[in-house]
């Protein structure tokens, strides 16, 4: 039996508290009855049934959805061609310049990157909405899937590519058929790290979303400030569910990939 | 060098296009030079290599033979020369259209894909029909005994069975040239000789050409119908295992195969149909059969193998060559004791027995004082 360490118990409580805290107050009062937030007054659902009949919440989370899912798509098809090239594209004029340049949306502050992307749309003439959110969200989640794709990239062995070329493959089909099946879960995280930052991004949204389009972190926002109300809680509660459950899929995908790696490395032993 | 027993007859009585000046070669390097950066890795290399052929690179780590094979494949390009294959020249053709298929030292199987698929995969990009790629998966498979592991990844399967699993997606495009880089490494002794025959029983069946990398001599003298001994991006000495072992063209290509012993000493013709060389001023001269193109006086390296020696009690009458010495170090392996015998003059003499006896019953022993004797075509005269 292990000896319990009041030190490492009191700093784990204190901890957990410090991260979870806040998010359990939330949940606990998306379910008060009481009109009040702070005041209990009793267990409800009520408020989930006043969000799912609010309009603008529906609009906000829907335009949120739809740019979430086109901006990480389209990140994770330019961040993976730019990892593919800084990484098997040997040394080419620029190449330091480009690699440097496309980190650099990673160490900007958002609200720079934010105005500047609003001086551009501006200067282009290109009407704020939906469109640009998804362009402002593609530019900045690219370089987080660039980062991704290049560790999981410069662990890959070129020769495998050389095997595919040497049966028979043009670049394109090495490409498809060898380096993005082995490449896919560095791909996919790429993905999901995307579609993660562009729901949650409030400052490029709220410098590039036009009046026709808001997103759900910017209406949340805007909503907080003219007073806390349950139903925010109640949508709070929802978004914290959803990403929870994400995690816990995603963990338990790899821990299983892991464990049937070593099992079937232990069958071939045999 | 141990003389495996079931070494078929060696293919060189008959099969001997690089002697047939009008024999087209299917590959040919022209002064082919491979720069990376300021390294030379292939300093102006020129070979012919033949259809039907198995030829063998040998040579020491770093020498090139790896960049050899890439350049055949199409993954490397020469800095300068130009490299024909059925007498087409290979610049700018990429690898996938070239009649070529190479294995790869570190395997380079695909982890996504079952041995099936792995070995389907050049049949597929051929557009083959379904049927016809099954059969051939199938035969490659038999023909190195992994079906029980067809449905297996690779890193389901042990390294022996990997390297086949390699050496079977290679083979079943049945390519014109077939490169195999070091594909009998991993594989034990038993497994390694039962794969170079069966080797040589694809080469037999389909006609392919072989070219291959081995770091193992024995392998090369098996397999091989002719052998190059390369040495830092140069080839030494391009011929068969008979003549690369008998007759070495320099010291360099005598000391890399097999064991050898080196002699330096001074050449001369005291008459006109005798050769010999003087390596001591108190030792007799060594008597050799007429060795043309070499000068008076000139210095050279006398090459002999130690199974040439022989080694007894007393003087014999009816070798030419005759050395008197003692026995400082016996090294025992199995089939043939090698002796290590110290002249008068310090000169150190490797000889090779066949163990006939029962090692309990051997005639010589340590401190032991012998005579070694071999015959005057027994060694080949290196000159400087
Ligand atoms: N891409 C490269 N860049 C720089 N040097 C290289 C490159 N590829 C090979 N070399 C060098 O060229 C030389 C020959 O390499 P190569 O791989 O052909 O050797 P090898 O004969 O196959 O050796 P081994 O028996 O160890 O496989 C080596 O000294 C190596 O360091
Ligand atoms: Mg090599």
């Amino acid at each position: 039996m292990r000896r319990v360490s009041w030190f490492n118990v009191t700093s784990l409580t204190f901890g957990l508290a410090f991260l979870y805290l806040p998010m359990v107050v939330l949940v606990v009062y998306s379910f008060n009855a009481n009109k009040l937030v702070t005041v209990w007054a009793g267990f409800s659902t009520k408020w989930y049934g006043e969000l799912f009949r609010n309009e603008a919440f529906l609009d906000a989370a829907w335009v949120t959805l739809r740019v979430a899912v086109v901006s990480s798509t389209l990140a994770t098809v330019l961040g993976t061609a730019a990892a593919y090239v800084l990484v098997r594209g040997g040394r080419f004029f620029g190449r330091t310049l480009f690699s440097g340049m496309l980190y650099a949306p990673l160490v900007m502050p958002d609200v720079i990157l934010g105005l500047s992307l609003l001086l551009l749309f501006i200067a282009i003439g290109l009407d704020r909405g939906m469109i640009t959110i998804i362009l402002a969200h593609t530019t900045f989640s690219m370089a987080y899937v660039a980062v991704v794709v290049t560790s999981r990239l410069v662990a890959f062995d070129h020769a495998l590519e050389e095997a595919a070329r040497d049966l028979g493959c043009n670049r394109w089909d090495a490409f498809r058929l060898v380096t993005l099946p082995i490449i896919a879960p560095a791909v996919v995280s790429g993905w999901l790290l995307s579609f993660t930052l562009s729901l949650d991004d409030l400052v490029i949204a709220s410098f590039t979303s036009g009046p026709s389009s808001t997103t759900l972190p910017i209406k949340i926002f805007s909503a907080v400030r003219l007073g806390v109300s349950p139903e925010i809680n109640a949508l709070s509660a929802i978004l914290i569910g959803i990403v929870t459950v994400g995690v816990i899929t995603t963990s338990l995908m790899s821990k299983r990939a892991i464990a049937k790696r070593i099992r079937d490395e232990n069958r071939a032993e045999t | 060098m141990a003389e495996n027993p079931r070494k078929p007859k060696p293919p060189t009585d008959v099969f001997t296009p690089w002697e047939d000046p009008a024999a087209k070669p299917l590959i040919e390097f022209r002064n082919v030079t491979k720069r990376f950066g300021e390294f030379v890795a292939i300093d102006d290399l020129t070979i012919d290599i033949y259809e039907r052929e198995f030829f063998a690179l040998l040579g020491p780590s770093g020498c090139g033979k790896t960049t050899m094979m890439r350049m055949l494949a199409g993954f490397e390009s020469p800095s300068a020369g130009e490299i024909l294959l059925g007498g087409k020249s290979m610049v700018g053709i990429p690898p996938n259209e070239r009649p070529v298929n190479m294995m790869f030292q570190s395997y380079a199987l695909f982890p996504h894909l079952s041995v099936w698929d792995n070995i389907a995969f050049g049949l597929r990009r051929d557009k083959k029909s379904k049927s016809a790629i099954a059969a051939r998966v199938d035969e490659m498979l038999r023909l190195t005994r992994l079906e029980q592991f067809a449905r297996r990844k690779p890193h389901q399967i042990s390294g022996g069975q990997r390297q086949r699993v390699a050496l079977a997606r290679s083979l079943a495009k049945a390519p014109k040239l077939l490169l195999l880089d070091e594909p009998l490494g991993a594989l034990d002794r038993k497994l390694r000789e039962e794969t170079q025959f069966e080797l040589m029983d694809i080469q037999e069946k389909t006609g392919t050409t072989f070219v291959i990398v081995t770091h193992d001599q024995e392998e090369a003298m098996t397999v091989a119908s002719r052998i190059a001994v390369m040495e830092h991006g140069k080839v030494m000495q391009v011929d068969t295992p008979a003549k690369v072992y008998e007759m070495p063209n320099s010291v360099y290509v005598a000391d890399f195969i097999g064991d050898v012993n080196l002699i330096e000493g001074v050449f001369s013709r005291p008459a006109p149909e005798t050769c010999q060389i003087t390596y001591d001023e108190s030792e007799p001269p060594i008597h050799l059969d007429a060795t043309p193109g070499i000068a008076e006086g000139a210095r050279v390296t006398y090459a002999i193998r130690p199974e040439k020696i022989r080694v007894s009690a007393d003087r014999p009458d009816d070798l030419a060559n005759a050395a008197f010495g003692k026995i400082i170090d016996i090294g025992y392996l199995g089939d043939i004791s090698t002796y290590h015998v110290e002249l008068a003059n310090g000169q150190m003499v490797k000889a090779a027995m066949t163990n006939s006896t029962r090692v309990s019953r051997r005639e010589f022993t340590w401190d032991d004082e012998v005579w070694l004797s071999w015959r005057e075509t027994a060694g080949v005269v290196l000159d400087h």
